[in-house]
C-alpha cells in the first residue's frame, strides 16, 4: 500500500472506531435496562400484583409491598427538595448576580468540594453528628429519621441545583438586566421580576436534575434514615425512621439467594428506579434542548 | 419601606443563604479532620487490620480503592475520550446525536445502586467475572463515562475553529488534525474531566456493593478476578456493621477517603486554572 493509501485507511479505521465509541453510550443505557428487565421482570409473574403494591414489605413472610418504599423515597426526596430549592436558588442568584468577586472565588470551589464528598462520608457524618442532634432536639428515641435523611440529601442535591441554576441565570442576556435597570427598577427588583423569570425553564431543569439525583442517592440515605419499612402516612412520620427504595436494594441484595423471588423483587425495584429517573431526566433535558434555540443578545 | 433598604435586606438574605450552604461543608470537613487526625499514623496507612478490624491499619482498603480507580481509568478513558471526540468533531445535529446526548444525561442520572444491580447482572453473573476487581472497575467505568465525556467535549469545543482550518489547509486529514493539534490543545481540560470522574468513582459505594466489595480480606488482592476491600465500603462496614468500633478508626478511615478525594479535586482545579491562564487563544 502506498503512503496515501495508508493515510486513507487510517482515517477510515479511526473514524469508524470513534463513531462506534460515540454511539456506545446509547448501547450502555439499553444494556442497563435490558439486564434490569432480565433479572427483574420475573417479579411481576412470581408475585401477585395485590401483594406487590401492598403496604407491607416483609420478604421473610413473602410480603413484597413496595408502597412503603416508594412513599419513603418520595417523602425524603420532597422534603430534601423543599430545603434545597430556596437555598440553592438563593445561592445561585447570590453567586451570579450579587456576590463580589472574592466571595465568588470562595463559593464556587466550595460547592465543587461538596459535590466531591463521597456519599458514604456524608452518611457517616450524618450518623455520628447530625442524628444525635436531631434525637436530642426532638426527644425522640432515635435520630435516624426521614428528616435527618432529607437534610443530608438536600446538601447532596445542592451542587447540581446551584450549578445548573447558575448556568440558567448566566444565559439571560445582559440587555434584559439593562432594560430592567433603565426602567428605574432596583437591582433587587430586576433580579426577581426580570432575570429569574427569564431563567425559569433552566431553574426548573436544575430542580428536576437534582431531584433525580436525590431519588437515586443510596448510601447516605441508608445510613441516616433508620430503614424501617413502614407506611409514612402522618406528618410526624417525618421524624420517624423510614426506608427508601435505594436503601432496600443496597441493604438486602447481599443476603438474598440468587434467583429467589426476593432477588427478583429487588431488581424489580431497580426497574422502578431506572424508569423514574429516566422520565425525570428526559423531561429535564427537553427543556435543555429548548433553551439552545432561544435567541437574544448577550 | 424604602426600596433601596429592601434591596439591602434582600442581598443580605442571599448572602446568608450562601453561608448556610457553605458553613456545613466546612463543618463536615473540619470535624472529620479534627477527629480523624489522631488515628493517622504510618501503621494505620500501611498495616493490615487486626482484632476484627478494631486495630491495625487499613492498607487493603487503600490498595483496593487505588486498584479500582486505575481499573476504572483504563476502561473509561478510551471510550469516553472517543465519545467526546465524536460529539465535538464528527457529529452533526441529527436525531441520532440528540439520542446520544439524551443517553449521556440519562447515564448521569441513573442511581448508583442501579449501576450496582446492572454490574451484578452483566459482569458478575452473565459474563462470569464473579465479584471481582474487573467487574467493579467496569461497572464504575460506565458510571464515570458521562462526567468525562461532557468535560472532554467542552474542552475540545473550546479549541478555536481556526486550528482546524489551518490543519486542513496544510493538507492534514481530519484525524491528523485531531491527533496532532486539537487533542494536545484540549488535553488539560480532558485531564481535568478524567480526574473529576475518577474521584467520583473512588468515593462510590453502592455500585461496588455487589460487584467487588469484600467485608474483610486478610490479604491483598492478587489478580483482577479477586475481590477486594475498598475505602468507602470499609467506612460503611465499620460504621454500621461492626458494633463497638473505636470512633477514632472510623474517623481516621473517613479522613483518608476524604483526603484522597479532595486532593484529587485540588489537582483538577490547579490544572484547570493553570492552563486557563497559560492558554494563548
Amino acid at each position: 500500500m502506498d503512503r496515501l493509501g495508508r493515510v486513507r485507511w487510517t482515517e477510515f479505521a479511526v473514524e469508524t472506531l470513534i463513531r462506534v465509541l460515540g454511539f456506545s453510550t446509547i448501547g450502555f443505557v439499553a444494556l442497563i435496562f435490558l439486564f434490569l428487565l432480565q433479572q427483574g421482570l420475573p417479579t411481576f409473574f412470581e408475585i401477585p400484583l395485590g401483594n406487590l403494591f401492598g403496604t407491607r414489605w416483609y420478604p421473610t413472610f413473602d410480603l413484597f409491598g413496595t408502597l412503603p418504599l416508594v412513599l419513603g423515597s418520595a417523602m425524603v426526596t420532597i422534603l430534601a427538595m423543599a430545603i434545597a430549592l430556596p437555598l440553592g436558588v438563593a445561592t445561585a442568584v447570590f453567586v451570579r448576580e450579587v456576590a463580589p468577586d472574592w466571595a465568588r472565588e470562595i463559593l464556587k470551589p466550595m460547592i465543587e468540594v461538596l459535590a466531591g464528598i463521597p456519599s458514604v462520608v456524608l452518611g457517616f457524618f450524618g450518623m455520628t453528628v447530625i442524628a444525635p442532634l436531631v434525637r436530642e432536639s426532638l426527644g425522640a428515641p432515635t435520630g435516624l429519621t426521614a428528616f435527618t435523611g432529607a437534610l443530608i440529601l438536600a446538601y447532596m442535591a445542592l451542587p447540581t441545583l446551584i450549578s445548573v441554576a447558575e448556568d440558567a441565570l448566566d444565559a439571560v442576556p445582559k440587555s434584559y438586566r439593562d432594560a430592567g435597570l433603565a426602567m428605574g427598577a432596583t437591582q433587587w427588583q430586576t433580579i426577581w421580576q426580570v432575570v429569574v423569570p427569564a431563567a425559569r425553564s433552566g431553574i426548573v431543569t436544575a430542580v428536576m436534575l437534582s431531584m433525580g439525583r436525590a431519588i437515586g442517592e443510596t448510601m447516605a440515605v441508608m445510613m441516616v434514615t433508620g430503614n424501617a419499612a413502614r407506611m409514612p402516612l402522618s406528618l410526624d412520620s417525618l421524624f420517624r425512621p423510614v426506608r427508601t427504595m435505594t436503601a432496600t436494594i443496597a441493604a438486602e441484595m447481599g443476603e438474598v439467594a440468587q434467583g429467589s423471588t426476593h432477588y427478583h423483587a429487588l431488581f424489580g425495584i431497580g426497574i422502578i428506579l431506572f424508569l423514574l429517573t429516566f422520565i425525570i431526566n428526559l423531561t429535564a433535558s427537553s427543556t435543555i434542548f429548548k433553551k439552545r434555540h432561544r435567541g437574544g443578545l448577550r | 419601606m424604602n426600596r433601596h433598604l429592601v434591596q439591602r435586606l434582600g442581598f443580605a438574605m442571599l448572602g446568608l443563604a450562601a453561608l448556610v450552604v457553605v458553613v456545613p461543608i466546612l463543618l463536615v470537613i473540619g470535624t472529620i479532620v479534627a477527629r480523624g487526625m489522631g488515628a493517622i499514623s504510618w501503621e494505620f496507612l500501611s498495616a493490615m487490620p487486626r482484632e476484627g478490624m478494631k486495630a491495625g491499619g487499613i492498607l487493603p482498603a487503600i490498595v483496593g480503592t487505588l486498584l479500582l480507580t486505575v481499573g476504572t481509568a483504563l476502561a473509561a478513558i478510551p471510550v469516553a475520550v472517543g465519545g467526546a471526540i465524536y460529539l465535538a468533531e464528527y457529529a452533526r445535529d441529527t436525531w441520532l446525536t440528540r439520542a446520544i446526548r439524551l443517553a449521556i444525561i440519562n447515564l448521569a442520572g441513573i442511581p448508583s445502586v442501579v449501576y450496582g444491580l446492572f454490574g451484578l447482572g452483566l459482569f458478575v453473573l452473565f459474563l462470569q467475572f464473579g465479584t471481582s476487581i474487573l467487574a467493579g472497575s467496569l461497572t464504575l467505568a460506565i458510571m464515570t463515562l458521562p462526567i468525562i465525556i461532557s468535560t472532554a467535549e467542552e474542552a475540545l469545543r473550546a479549541v478555536p475553529v481556526e486550528f482546524r482550518t489551518v490543519s486542513a489547509s496544510l493538507g492534514g486529514t481530519r484525524w491528523q488534525g485531531i491527533r496532532n493539534i486539537i487533542l494536545p490543545q484540549a488535553l488539560p481540560g480532558i485531564i481535568t474531566g478524567v480526574i473529576l470522574g475518577l474521584l467520583r468513582a473512588a468515593g462510590e459505594t453502592a455500585p461496588i456493593l455487589f460487584t467487588v466489595a469484600a467485608f474483610f480480606l486478610p490479604h491483598l488482592p492478587r489478580t483482577v478476578l479477586d475481590q477486594t476491600m475498598t475505602l468507602p465500603y470499609h467506612l460503611y462496614v465499620i460504621s454500621t456493621q461492626v458494633p463497638g468500633m473505636p470512633p477514632q478508626i472510623q474517623y481516621g478511615t473517613a479522613l483518608v477517603l476524604l483526603g484522597l478525594v479532595l486532593s484529587l479535586n485540588v489537582v483538577a482545579t490547579i490544572i484547570r486554572s493553570y492552563y486557563r491562564r497559560r492558554r494563548q487563544w
